[in-house]
């Protein structure tokens, strides 16, 4: 166990108690209180393992989100209506009072130029924008009646992954590790891999610990340079001479805390020594040469560079490794039609195919390994596309969408989901649900209960009041689980 | 006692005050043991004014309720959301936040508390019922009652239920000091009385003074953020003289590092940063607001008016830049740049922000819940929100990209910069101007080579411009065709093969010659076979020279190379052509004539012919090119740079609209900017006190609401503020929050003497840090026992000095001023200090690495560091700086892995240590004079013997292995602090810098002790 400062002890243990003590949850307190004869000189790890509120269906959460939303008409959600009245004009009704991004009068609808077929047994309609879906259709579980509150990018991504269109609360992920700890102190508990060389929208809100203490932050590994930041020893430093160099640090460190006798000391003493072994485990998790060739070849992976391919291949690596939630976020679906690379044709089978073959080897390669039962995986951008022609690129050669918040489509896959099936339902044109809405947070409520979380109990108190990351919404969509 | 009538005294008298800690002690093993020991102490002390009004003839064996302490925690909590203020939630008719309410007939007709009658009271039936249906709180709500909390809400219905106005809510009383049976001799000032009372009540005494390297070191790193250098140590450890102590508090506080230190604190609040935050996250230039607050910390500016000019310096009579550039405390909020967004939507979002920040930084008050309902704890209902709303609703800044409104300034040295500037063009052009014998001799052998000369200027009505030799994208910046000093191209007109990407042909005589495409002046056509360019001129015209400037941005200037520029005649038949092989950089000026046409003409004309104006433009000129006066010229060009390049700095601040143009403010529902319902105007919350009649409502009658001193909570609430600074922890551990969901004081008396004091030094805030860092509680050593951990982990109680985490920027500024690199500049734009490549860009916006800055601003204080937003410096955020987002009132102070990673491996940190290496070399030539040199740069205090010997024996290992690895003890002394001085051997300073990054780590230097 690695302790942490008295400060942060106290405060998660003030945080817990409160919880207790108000009656709104026992979370971890056997985990926390556990040896409370000696609590005030021996800090308790806010990382330790913790149970969560009830027995949970995933052990682990692999969260891979496209940036800028792909276009769930022309790859998940088929609209044969909507080829129909393709070019003509969009009817009032689904105009009035709304605003798009980039549209204004009267667009025109736009029918999938995709073709649509059934795949697996239980006949999930995908494109052939992703032809390596198909063959894992079985697994995947697409829901179609997805919706937000929000449709510019930033404020919509903070949503999923906050619970708020505004920056300054704790990410999905820092929940998770504050409810779960994690399972290898070796490695940081919330790993975030970003991929197509730009950041989330969010920055690193995306991924922040909030008004959460920080040591449930996401940490931003690379398959490229310092694969954690500040991880290789200085130049001309080798391993014995850190070694050396810690052993008087420790030393000294004990001199003071026999002298002053503050436990933080030997907090600090601790830490030190986690460093010097994440030092050796990061790297090691992080590279993935002693993959073998036909795996890394499934993924599509290439050792050295940094891809989403090699980003959903290091997933598995961390996930294996005790790493309880992974973050991926891939940058360039943002399907405007504003150039050839963003457009529905030659662009979005070029994007996808960077996409969907890591994704079905990753299925595939975490079902040998025995790990899909106990992992959650979760596709999709931050809200959905319209169902006409973006209004800038009317004109265009190039087929585009703009950004639509009302109904859209997400993948879940892993083995606490109900595979090859649909939930919910669009309506003929897509522009609204018709049927088993799922909004962002009912999302985030279902995937905190696979962890085995109450959304409604996994609260920290802040500013005088219990936050949570479903804010005062959300509710489990039990359809999707299997 | 007639409760209501109890309430009014409650509101005008002292009774609020009386209440104790309810501090509930984090650690479970000590919580009921120090809890029940609190309450057995302090009791005795406190109920005092209770039983004096007379309010409950209590019972001797039970101790009479304190409404603040023990029961409105347990309503708010437990009962409030849906029995409290918030009107539209409230349940059954009841509400329990006021004394009226609770005797009040319900719905049903029953009544909730009838007071001292507990079996006639439907609360306390509800609350003891067995049956699940009727019993409160309700089961669904996921709520219960602990027994204790039943027991004390059953013995304050039969103690009469007297309801208190919330402490915070009630003005700060000065109490008298306590007196103190023992240890009269400890305190040093007012504040130690009520320390030490305390303490004593608790059964602990006060630890003995630190000594005094101990004492210097924090008391350097309290003040001025930094630690104090071997020199000042030795001063005050030698200073006889009674008053050494304060002597050296006053010494501190005159430093101008006090300010930057004291600024960090602010910058937090003020949500401070380099960017505009949201997904693209630009830069954002308001450093002159951070600037602003170093100068006034250092100015010692009382903070009334600190915060008067903040919030409405704009409005204060005859404004000066100063207090303009103070409001940009509010222009901090984030602007939002993505494409596509509203900007209404997103002002109304900087308006909410504006609110929220103002009560908390202020006020202490979490405000934000009363944006979307009523407060479901405190009394603010959304309606009084929107009033608070409406003060900051007028301004004219609207989420535009340009920051707009701003002012621009220059500073003093810019200023100082620009005179100076401005007397050398005026001299160098007096320079050039004037004529001697020798510039006329030499002008007159070149008037006889000009005239042989045969390149003439071309008569011409089209010029074009042409890739010849193959497929290519054509795009130019501009093309200016000069005759005489004229740019005639401006009067044409311009067409080209094709046009592409927004860059049609009259782009290139726009008059702009920027290169940058993104800019809107350069042409671009389609990748045609041999595009052009070609200008048609009104008429035919000399041509003497023709400069074309090439496109700049995105290295995709090649596409020029092999251009070829022509003139042509009216028929559109080439009279002139040139060939340019290699495309040039950013402009091509080609020569037709030798001299322009005009000048050409006066030499033609036989000198004894011209008249006075032809000689002097003939001189003229002649001076332009002389080589004599090239220096001349080339120096002037040089000085018109420089003075052009001194751009003012500009701040957005915040400019009141005008009458006619004043938006209505209107209550949003569910705090969403396009559902509106009912109009409001200015106004404050009922449950503080009013704006003096007759005020007029705008932000200024709002900012001295805000500093007036019947405010009952600012001046709390900034005492607090500074006494976490100092001591840790604040007397209100929640020091975000003083309203009913936050903690109650530790020590209420203290904390209200402390504000009232603040008051009373017309808020001095030096006076005010001097007080609480002269305190005898200060000057205790921070050594613990087992036992006073145990009993009081986090120090709340003072029995011994404070000892905490530094903050990321302490951390990293005694770093380097430890390994003698820290920069003293003060002010200016944001520096860029060594950060790791990411390779990562911002959402549609621009890379996050960055070059880093060179010389000084290299090594200056962290505070300086370019704040943006989505991408904080990672070694300070890795040690809990904020993103500065929103405004942060408390830092976290974690401890964690990757702290050590940063400490141990950055190269900022291996600098330093390879420069401390070079320090302790330069002291002496014993390893134990090096080694005991580093040590007390570092911590001030001198090392014990098994301190020096571990140091040393260290440093032997090193250099053992180091002698063996020459390769490795280079990089490990110069890599990335640069060559070693002459003479010096690497594998020594290889060996100390292993020492030094030992020293940077300890732990002793991540605290203050």
């Amino acid at each position: 166990m690695h302790p942490q400062t008295e400060l942060l002890q106290t405060a998660t243990r003030r945080h817990f108690l409160q919880q207790s003590s108000a009656g709104i949850g026992g979370l971890a307190l056997a985990g926390l209180l556990g040896d409370s004869t000696s609590a005030a000189t021996k800090p308790v790890d806010p990382l330790a393992p913790k149970q969560p509120h009830f027995p949970a269906k995933a052990k682990q959460v692999i969260y891979l989100h496209l940036t800028g939303s792909p276009p769930h008409l022309d790859l998940f959600d088929y609209k044969p209506e909507l080829v129909k009245h393709n070019d003509k004009d969009c009817p009032n009704e689904y105009l009035e009072g709304q605003r798009f991004a980039f549209t204004s009068g009267v667009p025109k609808l736009m029918g999938t130029p995709r073709k649509f077929e059934q795949h697996g047994d239980g006949g999930v309609w995908l494109s052939d924008a992703v032809p390596h879906f198909h063959k894992v259709a079985d697994d995947l579980c697409v829901i179609r009646s997805m919706t937000t509150d929000q449709f510019n990018h930033a404020p919509a991504e903070l949503l999923v992954y906050t619970g708020s269109p505004r920056s300054g609360r704790p990410s999905l992920g820092t929940w998770v590790t504050y409810g779960l700890g994690t399972e290898n102190e070796n490695l940081p508990g919330f790993v975030v891999l970003i991929s197509s060389g730009v950041q989330p929208n969010g920055g690193k809100n995306s991924f922040g610990s909030g008004f959460l203490p920080s040591v449930y932050q996401g940490v931003q590994c690379r398959s490229k340079g310092d694969p954690v930041l500040y991880a290789s020893d200085p130049q001309g430093m080798n391993r014995t001479m850190r070694r050396l160099s810690l052993d008087a640090l420790r030393d000294l460190n004990q001199l003071q805390a026999d002298e002053l006798g503050h436990p933080e000391t030997l907090t600090r003493i601790a830490q030190y020594e986690l460093a010097f072994r994440m030092q050796m485990s990061v790297p090691e998790v992080m590279n993935m040469n002693d993959e073998p060739k036909h795996i890394i070849d499934n993924y599509g992976a290439k050792p050295g560079e940094s891809s989403f391919a090699n980003n959903c291949l290091l997933a598995r690596r961390l996930v294996e490794n005790g790493v309880r939630y992974v973050q991926l976020f891939d940058w360039g679906w943002d399907f405007h039609g504003t150039g050839a690379g963003t457009g529905l044709m030659s662009g979005l089978t070029n994007k996808c195919a960077t996409m969907d073959k890591p994704i079905a080897a990753l299925i595939n390669d975490l079902k040998q390994r025995g790990m899909y039962e106990e992992t959650l995986i979760v596709i999709g951008g931050e809200f959905g596309r319209t169902p006409f022609r973006e209004g800038r690129t009317a004109k265009s050669k190039v087929l585009g969408r703009d950004h639509y918040p009302d109904c859209y489509s997400m993948v879940l896959a892993g083995g606490p989901v109900q595979g090859g099936t649909m939930y919910g339902e669009s309506d003929e044109l897509g522009f609204r649900v018709a049927r088993d809405k799922v909004h962002v947070h009912d999302l985030q409520a279902t995937i905190l209960h696979t962890l085995g979380f109450d959304h409604e109990r996994l609260t920290f108190r802040f500013q005088g009041r219990d936050y949570r990351l479903t804010d005062v919404h959300g509710e489990v969509v039990n359809g999707v689980l299997a | 006692m007639d409760h209501e009538v109890f309430n009014e005294l409650v509101k005008q008298g002292p009774v609020l005050l009386k209440m104790n800690d309810r501090d509930t002690y984090e650690v479970p093993s000590t919580k009921f043991a120090l809890v029940s020991d609190l309450h057995v102490h302090v009791l005795g002390a406190f109920m005092v004014v209770v039983i004096a009004l007379g309010t409950t003839p209590c019972q001797a064996e039970q101790p009479p309720i304190d409404f603040n302490r023990d029961i409105r925690s347990i309503l708010s909590n437990e009962c409030f959301q849906c029995h409290g203020p918030d009107e539209n939630e409230r349940q059954a008719g009841l509400r329990l936040d006021t004394a009226a309410g609770a005797v009040a007939k319900t719905d049903s007709g029953s009544v909730a508390i009838v007071p001292g009658k507990a079996d006639e009271s439907e609360l306390v039936a509800r609350i003891t019922s067995d049956d699940a249906d009727t019993r409160m709180p309700p089961a669904e709500s996921g709520k219960k009652l602990s027994p204790r909390e039943v027991q004390l809400l059953t013995d304050w219905v039969k103690q009469d239920a007297t309801y208190a106005v919330h402490w915070s809510y009630a003005k700060p009383v000065r109490h008298e000091l306590p007196e103190l049976m023992t240890h009269q001799a400890w305190p040093n000032n007012g504040l130690d009385h009520f320390v030490l009372a305390r303490l004593l009540h608790e059964g602990l005494a006060p630890s003995p003074e630190a000594d005094r390297h101990a004492l210097i070191r924090r008391l350097s790193l309290d003040l001025t953020g930094l630690p104090p250098t071997i020199e000042e140590v030795d001063v005050f450890v030698n200073d006889k003289d009674a008053q050494a102590y304060d002597n050296l508090v006053d010494r501190l506080l005159e430093k101008k590092t006090y300010g930057e230190h004291w600024a960090r604190m602010w910058l937090d609040l003020a949500r401070y940063a380099d960017s505009a935050g949201y997904a693209d996250d630009p830069p954002r230039t308001i450093w002159g607001f951070r600037d602003y607050v170093i100068r006034s910390l250092n100015a010692n500016k009382p903070f009334d008016q600190f915060t008067i000019e903040q919030i409405a310096g704009d409005l204060l009579p005859s404004p000066t830049d100063e207090q303009l550039i103070a409001t940009a405390f509010h222009r901090n909020t984030l602007t939002n740049n993505e494409g596509g967004t509203n900007d209404e939507e997103f002002r109304n979002v900087a308006i909410v922000d504006r609110v929220n920040t103002t009560m908390a930084v202020w006020m202490g008050t979490t405000i934000a819940c009363a944006q979307c309902h009523n407060h479901k704890y405190d009394p603010i209902s959304q309606e009084e929100y929107f009033q608070l709303f409406t003060f900051f609703n007028n301004t004219e800044d609207a989420d535009r990209r340009d920051e707009s409104p701003f002012v621009q300034a220059w500073s003093e040295s810019q200023q100082k910069q620009k005179a100076e500037l401005g007397e050398k063009v005026v001299a160098l052009k007096a320079k050039l101007n004037a004529t001697t014998p020798e510039l006329q001799a030499t002008q007159a052998k070149w008037e006889a080579e000009v005239a042989k000369d045969e390149r003439q200027a071309v008569t011409g009505r089209f010029v074009r411009v042409e890739i010849i030799d193959r497929e290519e994208w054509l795009s130019l910046a501009e093309v200016q065709v000069f005759s005489g000093q004229d740019n005639v191209a401006l009067k044409g007109k311009a067409t080209q093969s094709s046009i592409d990407y927004n860059g049609p042909a009259q782009l290139a005589i726009d008059g702009n010659t920027n290169g940058d495409h993104s800019k809107g002046s350069v042409t671009h056509t389609k990748k045609d076979k041999n595009p052009w360019w070609l200008l048609e001129l009104p008429e035919p015209i000399a041509i003497d020279r023709i400069v074309a400037w090439n496109r700049t941005d995105n290295e995709v200037g090649n596409r020029l190379s092999g251009f070829r520029v022509s003139i042509l005649d009216e028929q559109q038949q080439p009279i002139w052509k040139q060939d340019i092989a290699k495309a040039p950089a950013t402009n091509q000026e080609l020569a037709i004539g030798a001299v322009p046409s005009d000048i050409f003409t006066i030499v033609k004309t036989p000198a004894n012919r011209r008249d006075d104006a032809q000689k002097k433009t003939l001189a003229d000129y002649y001076r332009s090119i002389a080589p004599l006066l090239k220096p001349v010229r080339e120096e002037l060009s040089k000085v018109e740079k420089q003075l052009a390049g001194i751009k003012p700095t500009t701040v957005p601040v915040m400019r009141q609209l005008a009458e006619d143009k004043r938006r209505v403010t209107k209550i949003q529902r569910r705090g969403n900017f396009l559902d509106t319902t009912d109009e409001v105007t200015e106004g404050t919350p009922v449950a503080f006190h009013p704006i003096p009649e007759g005020a007029p409502m705008n932000r200024l009658t709002l900012a001295k609401w805000l500093v007036d001193e019947d405010n009952p909570l600012t001046a709390r609430v900034i005492a607090n503020r500074y006494w976490e600074s100092i001591f840790g922890v604040g007397i209100v551990r929640t020091s975000e929050e003083f309203g009913a969901q936050g903690d109650l004081p530790l020590h209420p008396e203290l904390l209200d003497w402390l504000a009232t004091e603040l008051v009373r030094v017309d808020w001095d805030l030096k006076a005010f840090v001097k007080l609480l860092v002269t305190s005898a509680a200060y000057r205790q050593t921070s050594a613990v026992t087992p036992a006073l951990i145990e009993r009081d982990p986090n120090n709340r109680l003072l029995a011994r000095g404070p000892r905490f985490r530094l903050s990321a920027e302490m951390i990293r500024d005694q770093a380097l001023f430890v390994g003698g690199l820290l920069s003293d500049k003060l002010y200016g734009p944001p520096a860029k200090p060594p950060q790791p490549n990411i390779g990562l860009s911002a959402a549609f916006g621009s890379g996050i690495d960055w070059t880093t800055s060179e010389g000084d601003d290299r090594y200056r204080r962290g505070l300086y560091t370019t704040w943006r937003r989505s991408n904080p410096y990672p070694s300070m955020a890795t040690f809990d700086a904020p993103n500065r987002e929103v405004c942060t009132i408390r830092r976290d102070r974690t401890n964690t892995p990757l702290q050590a990673l940063v400490t141990l491996n950055d190269p900022v940190y291996v600098e330093a240590a390879q420069s401390l290496a070079r320090h302790m070399v330069k002291a002496g030539e014993s390893n134990e004079v090096r080694a005991l040199h580093g040590f007390r740069r570092c911590l001030a205090r001198t090392p014990n013997e098994t301190e020096l010997a571990r140091l040393t024996n260290l440093y032997d290992r090193a250099h053992e292995h180091f002698s063996a690895h020459p390769d490795a003890a280079k990089q490990m002394a110069t890599e990335p602090l640069g060559a070693a001085p002459e003479g010096s051997s690497l594998t020594e300073l290889a060996a100390w810098t292993v020492v030094g990054n030992v020293l940077l780590n300890l732990d002793e230097m991540f605290l203050k002790r």
